[in-house]
């Protein structure tokens, strides 16, 4: 029930709504909860609402952690 | 697809399940429990618990809205649908909900009830303004991830003056739940635990923080995790770091989008449309004190509870099912005399085969499969 998936933003809408693009597949979401989204950015979405932007620079570094683990 | 896949690497994933392997000290148990039901999918589908030594146990939690909803306010949520003025609109997972006698909504939309499925509370404000003649109910539930989305439609409803919208409310909140599963292991009412994988969206929703309490009250680690398998895995490794020093901090392994301070907007949303109720019942784990929310007072036209006549019976569980000790722990799903035979996914009677998120469900979909004596089932 609390699946969000990352959704590509494709293009800023009237209504503080957005079309993301879900690796191909388009959709208007609503971002009534997060500020200063740019075309590009990546947002998690849960029922048709961004609920975060996505943090690259953390997702890297979660998978060089991860990378480091399992070499050790 | 980006930020989906290259948390989902095998190869990688058996590295982290050797260094794990590596930091587990010999002759200890771990006993971890992942709160969420999308952590409890993602480990049967992956196989995590085939990767992890045996000595790691994982305990599936009841962090499964369609689970824990109670069978009472399912039979209300159907005695609206029945009614003829009403439709009633909400999240595909609810429709298949058992209220009791078997019913659920999609058996009263198969009697000509007017149950629709939507994707967001926007659709349902969308069918109520569409069809000004019909009285359409939202039924709304879902942990702190799903209930913004309440909140905002709410809020429109409120400014475009929907007279005929409404919301019957069944939201539930996480730290409550967490902190009576601790509380229950610590007096032997439930397995006892040596740490929790946090939620991933609730934890977007409301960071970190709350969960401080939690560790300090019950001296566990929490590691809030992504519900990729590689995820799940860091997160255990983490655990198992924090039980091997003696420590029982919260920790962050999703920082990719969660942060310690949360979705602040969402929250003052919440804060402002929602209150907190005294008590609501969770199905398998009874009465919790705080655990839910209602709508607020300058919402309350917007309230099914307060519009139309809702029964407040408490209907009880099969008694033969076993769905409040394995939530505790106690039991595993095939210890259940009723798994697989009476109680399967598609006629289920227990909370924890309903949705593909509930233990008993991912059991029967991808745990029983496994090779008997590889690690404890």
């Amino acid at each position: 029930m609390c699946l969000a998936v990352p959704a590509r933003v494709t293009a800023l809408l009237p209504d503080g709504m957005a079309k993301v693009s879900l690796d191909g597949v388009l959709k208007e979401v609503s971002l009534a909860f997060v500020d200063e989204v740019a075309v590009g950015d990546y947002v998690v979405i849960h029922v048709g609402y961004a609920l975060a932007k996505v943090d690259a620079r953390e997702a890297e570094e979660t998978l060089s952690l991860l990378r480091e683990a399992a070499r050790a | 697809m980006k930020y989906v896949d290259e948390y989902r690497d095998g190869a990688l994933a058996r590295g982290v399940a050797e260094r794990i392997s590596a930091e587990v000290t010999l002759g200890r148990a771990y006993r971890f429990m992942e709160f969420c039901g999308g952590h409890t999918h993602a480990i049967s589908r992956y196989g995590i618990e085939d990767l992890l030594p045996t000595s790691i146990r994982m305990i599936h939690g009841p962090g499964c809205p369609v689970c824990v909803l109670p069978m009472g306010r399912v039979d209300a949520a159907i005695a609206l649908a029945l009614r003829p003025d009403v439709t009633l609109a909400t999240y595909g997972d609810v429709m298949r909900v058992p209220g009791s006698n078997g019913a659920s909504l999609l058996s009263a939309k198969a009697g000509g009830a007017d149950v629709r499925m939507v994707y967001s509370t926007l659709d349902a404000l969308r069918i109520a303004e569409d069809e000004p003649d019909r009285q359409v109910v939202f039924l709304a539930i879902g942990f702190e991830t799903t209930t913004p989305p309440t909140a905002a439609v709410l809020r429109r409803a409120r400014e475009r003056g929907c007279r005929n919208f409404s919301v019957f409310c069944n939201h539930v909140l996480t730290p409550p739940a967490m902190g009576a599963i601790l509380a229950d292991g610590s007096s032997g009412a439930a397995v006892a635990l040596d740490g929790l994988v946090g939620p991933a969206h609730v934890s977007t929703v409301i960071g970190t923080a709350p969960y401080v309490t939690i560790t300090e009250r019950y001296g566990k680690p929490v590691v809030v995790a992504g519900f990729e398998p590689l995820d799940i895995l860091q997160a255990v490794l983490m655990l198992v770091r924090q039980c091997n020093d003696g420590r029982h901090q919260v920790e962050n392994q999703y920082t990719r989008v969660v942060t310690p301070q949360g979705n602040v907007k969402a929250q003052a949303d919440m804060a402002e449309i929602f209150r907190l109720r005294d008590t609501f019942e969770w199905r398998g784990l009874g009465w919790l004190p705080e655990s839910a929310l209602a709508i607020a007072d300058p919402y309350a036209d917007f309230d099914a509870e307060k519009r139309f006549d809702i029964s407040r019976v408490t209907t009880a569980d099969n008694p033969a099912c076993e769905c409040g000790t394995i939530l505790r722990g106690l039991k595993r799903p095939a210890e259940c005399r009723l798994f697989g035979t009476a109680c399967t996914p598609e006629t289920p009677i227990g909370a924890c085969m309903v949705s593909s998120e509930g233990a008993c469900a991912a059991h029967w979909s991808y745990g029983r499969f496994r090779q008997r004596g590889t690690s404890p089932t």
